[in-house]
């Protein structure tokens, strides 16, 4: 794993300053990760730009799934992984979605989730989000072969009543479209937020309890778990949290579902996310030992 | 003569010490102070096995580390500080390690809560978090009793959370916050016996349990979505996501003539503001209102009695009341959470308090951690000030 931990104690002061700067990217942190967009015409130029970029070397290849990398063991592979995609651009890596979610697909990955646009974004400047939701569209409208090539079955958790009519419908269609799939479900998290989520579903559970169809005594964390938004998935719970762009936060993205997730922080900001990364986060995973609150003795 | 020069020269050790922790801390709090600290305590054991120590003795360690720490903390100015100390997945443990948790916890609070302890120092004051009831009755009664003894002292907090899991602690919130609700229906509905609650008289009084003014209160409780009109009854979405059980063509008829004109008002701005936001459109016939989109069931909108209307029932919980109900309601949330021994995971803890809290992984045990953790938190911490204090506002 990257050092993100606290270096010795043995270590000057000054050292130590010196090395946590080192992990912040350089001016994207002056005022904040979110307010590094100087103007909407930058954002737009650095989408398209990313965007067209041919594809680095060690990038995921569609249709090249091949064989486990070196080093990884099938048997401890994460079922369910999500990833909070940080960084400038972060959706303009369009060809790399579908081709990645057949690479993991074939290592025995079940599930794949994405944070793609949070509730508290809507509060970012009106063109900035009107150029994400466009960005959503596209995406969708031309990947959506390569996910039925691939096999993945989209889903969408989130507020979605927020979101444009147009999306909304890409949306339903392409859950319409790839329910059948069955290699990997691709779980995309759009105005959404991990309270949110808890909340809708203890209203619902409120809602029975009013209605007397459950008792007080019910109320489990079993029942609270089933109302989730995630329980579209055989594996609502992550065992593997990826966030990129050095932020060391979970930003109220799935806060009960990530309880026990094994949680791997990057430096390098979602557009120099690729494969090799991806991998050294599964052989961290792979390395680390979960106990879930009791001994292995 | 040479223990007293050695005593001499571990005191003026000592000294210069506290000296330089002191100007140490005094540059630190040229910038923000944390105000709330949260510690996973993890690595006792390990400790125990790298030093050739009884498994036991590493929790002592990691409680005199604790004590060290919190007296740092208090130093440099940070008001309340929580610890992991037992978690209810711990009682899977062997029988033994938690005996002698639960002893050493009995052991410890009974040295707190004795002169010249670190809780009058600070004037801490103690709160034991989770679900008590899981503990044993001599456990819980030193806890309760540790409380009540601090509960006048008001400088410094510390909340131990001993039997608990953010899942425990939210499964309880909303036991109580529908138990606090359905007793305030009962309340009301006893009072309100007799009242007239039809439109006979064109009056909008509350009827089906909602007032057409809470529509408006639902859109600042952030509603989302669609105002539903039924015929003869103004209702209010309180959901994101809800189905008309009926609706013809898909499209929900307009209520009828008939109420007080000043409601109507309401519930006719209501509606322009829904308008504009989006969130509902005008049939083609100008008359009818429609919905967005398909709206999916959550048991929240039932038939009227006459098969054509669509009542909504008040959502009976939100989020302000879970959070009022939550054991850690007596603090804020924590400004940064420290997992010793280099694991990086919440294991539970916290869960629902620590959405934009920053995570620190320092590889060092937690009987190991020490002064210069404290600083790097500090400063990783001032480095995310201003993000923090943005994204507190916006939530």
């Amino acid at each position: 794993m990257h050092s993100l931990r606290v270096p010795s104690p043995s270590e000057h002061l000054h050292s130590l300053a010196r090395r946590l700067s080192v992990h912040a990217p350089p001016g994207a942190r002056a005022r904040g990760l979110y307010s590094s967009f100087v103007s909407t015409a930058r954002l737009g130029r650095s989408f398209a730009a990313a965007a067209e970029a041919a594809p680095r070397e060690g990038e995921w290849e569609l249709g090249g799934a091949g064989g486990l990398p070196a080093g990884l063991r099938r048997d401890a592979m994460p079922r369910h992984v999500a990833v909070i995609m940080d960084g400038n651009a972060r959706w303009a890596r369009r060809r790399g979605l579908p081709a990645a979610a057949g690479h993991v697909a074939g290592w025995g990955v079940g599930v794949l989730t994405v944070f793609a646009f949070s509730s508290e974004n809507w509060v970012r400047p009106k063109t900035e989000v009107q150029l994400l939701m466009g960005l959503f569209e596209r995406v969708i409208k031309t990947e959506l072969e390569n996910f039925m090539r691939e096999g993945v079955k989209i889903c969408l958790i989130g507020d979605s009543l927020k979101l444009p009519k147009s999306l909304q419908k890409v949306f339903v269609d392409a859950e319409e479209m790839t329910k059948n799939n069955s290699r990997l479900q691709l779980i995309v998290a759009v105005s959404y937020s991990g309270k949110y989520d808890i909340v809708q579903a203890c209203k619902t559970i409120a809602h029975k309890v009013k209605d007397g169809h459950l008792e007080l005594e019910d109320i489990s964390e079993g029942l609270i778990e089933r109302e989730l938004e995630t329980s579209c998935s055989e594996y609502p719970c992550p065992d593997l949290l990826i966030r990129t762009s050095g932020e060391l936060r979970l930003s109220n993205f799935m806060l009960w579902q990530l309880a026990y997730a094994e949680l791997f922080f990057v430096p390098a900001l979602w557009p120099d996310f690729g494969k090799a990364e991806f991998i050294e986060a599964l052989l961290s995973y792979q390395q680390r030992q979960r106990r879930y609150g009791s001994r292995i003795s | 003569m040479g223990n007293e020069s050695s005593w001499s020269g571990s005191q003026c050790l000592s000294t210069l010490n506290n000296f330089f922790r002191k100007y140490l801390f005094r540059v630190l709090s040229c910038g923000a102070i944390p105000t709330h600290i949260a510690f996973i305590m993890d690595g006792n054991r390990r400790f125990a096995k790298k030093q050739n120590m009884v498994e036991g003795e590493g929790h002592r360690a990691g409680y005199k580390s604790l004590i060290s720490m919190l007296n740092y903390c208090y130093e440099l100015g940070v008001k309340y500080i929580t610890v992991y100390a037992f978690s209810i997945e711990n009682f899977k443990r062997k029988p033994e390690e938690v005996q002698y948790l639960m002893d050493l916890m009995v052991e410890k609070i009974d040295e707190l809560l004795r002169e010249g302890s670190i809780v009058n120092q600070y004037g801490m004051r103690l709160y034991f978090i989770g679900n008590l009831k899981l503990l044993s009755e001599e456990v819980r009664t030193a806890a309760e009793k540790a409380m009540k003894a601090t509960a006048h002292n008001n400088r410094t907090v510390l909340l131990i959370c001993v039997a608990y899991t953010s899942y425990d602690e939210i499964v309880h919130a909303v036991q109580e916050s529908c138990e606090e609700k359905m007793n305030n229906i009962q309340a009301e509905n006893t009072s309100k016996a007799g009242r007239n609650s039809t439109e006979q008289n064109g009056s909008c009084e509350k009827m089906n349990g909602v007032h057409p003014h809470e529509i408006q209160d639902c859109h600042k409780r952030e509603v989302h979505g669609t105002v539903i009109l039924g015929k003869n009854e103004i209702c209010c979405n309180g959901f994101s996501k809800l189905e008309a059980s009926e609706k013809k063509n898909g499209v929900i008829k307009r209520a009828v003539p008939g109420f007080n004109g000043e409601k109507w008002n309401e519930v006719q701005q209501s509606m322009q503001s829904q308008l504009s936001k989006g969130t509902i459109e005008s049939g083609e016939d100008g008359e009818t209102i429609q919905e967005i989109k398909p709206l999916l069931s959550k048991g929240t909108i039932e038939s009227g009695e006459d098969g054509e209307t669509i009542q909504e029932i008040k959502p009976l919980i939100n989020l302000v009341d879970i959070e009022k109900h939550m054991y850690m309601a007596v603090a804020p949330d924590p400004d940064i959470v420290i997992r010793s021994s280099g694991e990086t995971r919440l294991s539970n803890f916290l869960l629902w308090q620590t959405g934009y809290s920053p995570l620190y992984s320092p590889a060092a045990l937690w009987p190991e951690i020490g002064l210069w953790h404290l600083v790097g938190v500090v400063l990783h911490y001032q480095r995310n000030y201003s993000y923090l204090q943005k994204k507190r506002k916006q939530s």
